[in-house]
């Protein structure tokens, strides 16, 4: 049977469309999941795609996290039994669902950034991440206004220490993120959030390069090997 | 009397003939208002006379502009494309498979300079929905700026600003930004250019017009609550030229909810697909005003309002504050009875409020002979009662004065090919490098790095290339390419040859990724039509296009005058900004100008002629305006149009990029840095006119060399003129010529291409 992912549309989610379409390109069977609906509809796992969930207004994801959909996932993920990938806004909610830690904060440069963006990944081990190779350098997109990842030096140290940064940003930093962080996960490896776009790097027409249907195709094998991810 | 204090009614208006009424401060001529006296057989009242100064004002009716305007109709080339045509809120224009394309620019250059991030908000804001209101779904914008100097002071307040408006307001509505242009001049200060242009796709049988058929149909205000925002906007601010007189009646611009427009747009889309409407409009300038006009103009001529419905933001506002006001995010529909109810319900699944405000009339024949009836009551009393057609078809049309202005012989005469040229290789190549990082010339990074260029998936060309190509639906390769051109020098030069330049470069750019070009739109930027000098540039520029547009068979489907772009008696160079929309059949053949392949050949196109009047050469380098601008040859630039478009479509080329400012000189150092090679070619001995040139219907075009002779062969049948100049490698632009040679490192040219804007901006 194809896995079935849940794309999760917000008012205000602008990428939902392009995380569907990566789903489908990578072989499993995209499910609309709509905020207002308290229902996962029995997805095998969920992707919180970018945008500006209810104008970004208060915090970004700030209000998200109060949609009765999240009252389903909130609990389910943090069991470690749901995997989720939150993408740029996706991880912002994570964040203020307290699914993940640390937050998202102004660009260093006060300016929105829309960019190519070589990553490398560091953990290989979660669910939405198996498909790469440790220290592999991949190209995505990064767009956004809100990217700096912050937590306190002890938290940061956490991470590290126990292998939850998934991927950084090489070369320059484009948002002033401690430590280069591009991405984290929980300590059961299921739940990653990402502030750059693999969802926009699945087609050489349309992208900078296909390295980002990894992540998609990531998912697709953890859920195969039907056994729960760990860090 | 009226039951309100201080309403003035029609009754009133009746019975007080003779009150004197603020006419002139709403912009209206005292003929016009005599004219609207003799219209409706009284004096108007309050609420009437602010709905005819903002639907007759120059901004909604073009009544200075619409002489010239009637070319684009009567000179349009016969095309089986043109679905829609203009006098709606966009053309539309037929792609193929059934789907459909509808696409428009628009100014929003006044209130830009006065509030930056929320006059250039609000611009992209309104043309959006203008694609929204044609039942299309929008799928990408681009823009077309202009500033003052780089270095000046009051740029370094209006640039940021109108950026970060621009991608603010985009980037929350998640669209991807395509394309657009920049460009800098001391005209343009204290009068920015802010030009947006939104392209749409849709399915042929989903074509919306703004009409209000069917008598007993309702009529519904959805969207944002209504508030004082931008009240007099259309007609005062968008109309009027800065000087100091001007300040005391310049109203606040209006705010943008990007959120709201996010909503608004999947909340119309949804009942467009359930076929719960019947017309449909946007509200942007003169907001409830033209809204109710246009919409009964288009229908059955009558409408009945209760302008007390309309909720409000601010309690206090008057019936004609809320018939002026510009408050943002708002739509007004046709809804049948028997589906209120289903619109509501998909209203407030989006959290859309929707409000019932009156209802579709029917009229005698007597009432339609005179322009139909609209009817507006505020709390149970009448406060309008008017022709609506005479409001907003039957405006003011002025035949201006104009003149070509004496000045302009001795404009022409000062010829740019006697200014001094580089003596020697060394300042050839120090010249080469100034022109390639001067602000309109140089990378645009700083600026478009700051919009979201990716969402939706579907952007297959975009910044910095050629033009921005938007593949239309995820189940088919067809796509759309749109790009945008003006130069203002060449137009100062020679306005009706400088608008054909801009349509050729449009047009160029179109077919450099691979896209055959099918129609236009403009926005046309120019001082005061008050002055003879300026409505002459208008008619030659609008001669130029109509003309352009008929011989090369590309409508124009639609478009924007923004005049009074100027500071006392100093207009702005004139600026028609031209935008031209292509179709691909297949995306995958998609041309960009980056020239990757090692080894591949490079063909120059095309003609070279010593023409540098207006160039960037004559500018960057020695701050000249004169002579006259390149010629314009439109066989030529449609033969090598097809050539590129073949080329793309055979896989005969790797990549090509189109010829224009700055020239040669500056097209291979785009293309080697954009490839991330060097290009090695060799010139004739005039190796100044080579690099520096700026003759139009030119291209280079990298070219694998087991399809070099494919490809002559392509451009021989065609009869476009055709050079191998060099080959693609190394990591040095290298020009060799009789004389001797220039040779500039990648790194070199990458730093001076770059420096330009982040150094001004950010002072890095």
């Amino acid at each position: 049977m194809t896995a079935r992912v849940g794309v999760v549309t917000f008012p205000g989610t602008l990428d939902d469309k392009d995380a569907a379409r990566a789903v489908s390109l990578a072989g499993a069977e995209p499910v609309s999941l709509w905020h207002a609906d308290a229902d996962l509809k029995g997805v095998d796992a969920v992707v919180l795609p970018g945008g500006f969930s209810y104008g970004d207004y208060l915090r970004c994801g700030a209000i998200a996290r109060f949609a009765p959909l999240m009252s389903e996932l909130i609990p389910a993920a943090r069991s470690g039994a749901l995997p989720v990938l939150g993408i740029c806004n996706g991880f912002q909610i994570l964040c203020e669902s307290h699914l993940l830690p640390g937050a998202l904060t102004r660009n260093s440069s006060l300016r929105f950034v829309n960019r190519d963006q070589v990553l490398r990944m560091e953990n290989t081990n979660t669910a939405w991440t198996s498909s790469y190779d440790e220290g592999q350098e991949i190209l995505v997109v990064l767009k956004s206004g809100e990217g700096g990842y912050v937590a306190d030096e002890e938290t940061l140290d956490r991470l590290e220490g126990e292998g939850r940064v998934i991927a950084r940003y090489v070369g320059s930093n484009p948002n002033g993120s401690r430590r280069d962080i591009a991405g984290v996960t929980n300590e059961h490896g299921n739940i990653v959030g990402l502030m750059p776009h693999p969802e926009h790097a699945v087609e050489a027409l349309t992208g900078p390069s296909t390295d980002g249907l990894g992540f998609f195709t990531s998912i697709l094998g953890h859920l195969a090997a039907g056994t729960p991810a760990h860090a | 009397m009226s039951e309100v204090p201080g309403l003035d009614t029609v009754a009133t208006a009746h019975d007080t003939p003779d009150t004197p009424q603020p006419y002139a401060e709403l912009g209206m001529a005292k003929d016009e208002y005599e004219r609207v006296r003799e219209i409706l057989g009284r004096r108007p009242t309050a609420a009437e006379l602010a709905i005819y100064s903002v639907m007759w004002s120059e901004h909604c009716s073009y009544k200075s502009s619409k002489v010239h305007l009637r070319q684009f109709g009567e000179k349009a080339p016969e095309s089986d494309a043109l679905l829609v045509g203009m006098g709606e809120n966009a053309g539309v224009v037929d792609v193929g498979e059934g789907n459909a394309v509808t696409f428009k620019i628009e100014s929003h250059n006044h209130p830009s300079y006065v509030e930056p991030h929320q006059g250039a908000a609000t611009g992209v804001g309104g043309i959006v929905r203008d694609i929204l209101t044609m039942g299309a779904r929008p799928v990408a914008v681009m823009d077309a700026l202009r500033f003052g100097p780089a270095d000046a002071d009051d740029t370094k307040r209006v640039l940021p600003g109108v950026v970060s408006g621009i991608s603010f307001y985009g980037n929350c509505l998640g669209l991807p930004n395509i394309g657009g242009e920049i460009g800098f001049g001391p005209g343009y200060i204290g009068n920015p250019l802010v030009n947006a242009l939104c392209v749409g796709v849709m399915k042929h049988e989903d074509i919306k017009l703004a009409q209000a058929p069917g008598p007993g149909n309702k009529v519904v205000l959805f969207g944002s609550t209504t508030g004082p925002d931008g009240i007099g906007g259309a007609s005062v601010l968008a109309s009027a030229t800065f000087d100091d007189e001007s300040h005391a009646k310049r109203p606040s611009v209006q705010v943008g909810d990007p959120f709201m427009e996010k909503l608004l747009i999947e909340c119309s889309l949804e009942l467009y697909a359930e076929d719960m409407v019947v017309g449909i409009q946007d509200l942007g300038a003169a907001g409830v005003s033209c809204a109710t006009t246009e919409l009964a103009a288009g229908g059955t001529g009558g409408m009945r309002i209760q302008l007390d419905r309309v909720p409000l933001r601010d309690h206090r506002l008057t019936p004609e504050e809320i018939l002026m006001s510009e408050s943002q995010e708002r739509m007004m529909a046709i809804v049948e009875p028997a589906k209120m109810d289903a619109f509501l319900a998909v209203c407030d699944k989006w959290g859309i409020l929707a409000t019932e405000i009156g209802e579709v009339t029917d009229v005698t024949p007597e009432e339609a002979e005179r322009g139909g009836r609209l009817v507006m009551t505020w709390h149970g009393e009448t406060v309008v009662d008017m022709p609506p057609r005479t409001a907003s078809d039957e405006g003011p049309v002025y035949e201006r004065p104009y003149a070509r202005p004496d000045s302009q012989d001795a404009l022409q005469s000062d010829d740019a090919a006697a200014l001094p040229r580089p003596k020697d290789d060394t300042e050839l190549r120090e010249q080469l490098l100034r022109v390639l990082g001067a602000p309109g010339v140089g990378d645009p990074t700083w600026v478009t790095g700051q919009y979201d260029s990716y969402v939706r998936g579907d952007t297959v060309v975009s910044t910095p290339h050629d033009s921005g190509m938007i593949r239309i639906a995820d189940d088919s390769d067809r796509g759309v390419a749109l790009a945008t051109d003006g130069n203002g020098r060449f137009t100062r030069l020679d306005p009706y040859t400088g608008t054909r330049l801009a349509y050729a470069e449009a047009y160029r750019n179109v077919a450099a990724t691979g896209a055959r070009p099918l129609a236009v739109t403009n926005c046309l930027n120019f001082g005061s039509p008050e002055d003879p000098g300026v409505m002459w540039q208008f008619a030659e520029a609008t001669r130029g296009l109509a003309d352009a547009c008929k011989q090369l068979g590309t409508p124009v489907t639609g478009g924007n005058v923004s005049f009074y772009n100027q500071t006392g008696d100093v207009a702005i160079n004139p600026t028609p900004v031209i935008g031209v929309l292509g179709v691909i059949d297949d995306v995958n053949a998609r041309l960009r100008s980056g020239f990757d392949a090692d080894g591949a050949h490079v063909f120059l196109l095309g003609e070279t002629r010593p023409e540098f009047g207006g160039s960037a050469w004559a500018d960057v380098v020695h701050e000249h305006l004169g002579g006259l601008p390149p010629e314009v040859d439109l066989a030529a630039e449609a033969a090598l149009g097809e050539v590129l478009a073949t080329a793309a479509e055979r896989g005969l080329a790797t990549a090509a990029h189109d010829l224009s400012d700055g020239g040669l000189g500056v097209a291979l150092s785009e293309s080697a840095l954009r490839g991330g090679r060097g290009i090695r070619v060799e010139v004739s001995e005039d190796v100044f006119t080579e690099l520096f040139s700026e003759s139009a219907a030119r291209a280079i075009v990298s070219v694998g060399p087991e399809q070099a002779e494919a490809f002559t062969a392509l451009a021989a049948e065609h009869g476009v003129p055709l050079r191998r100049i060099g080959t693609v490698g190394g990591d040095a632009l290298v020009v060799e010529h009789p004389g001797g040679s220039v040779e500039i490192g990648l790194d070199d040219l990458r730093s001076s291409y770059e420096a330009a804007l982040p150094a001004l901006m950010d002072g890095v």
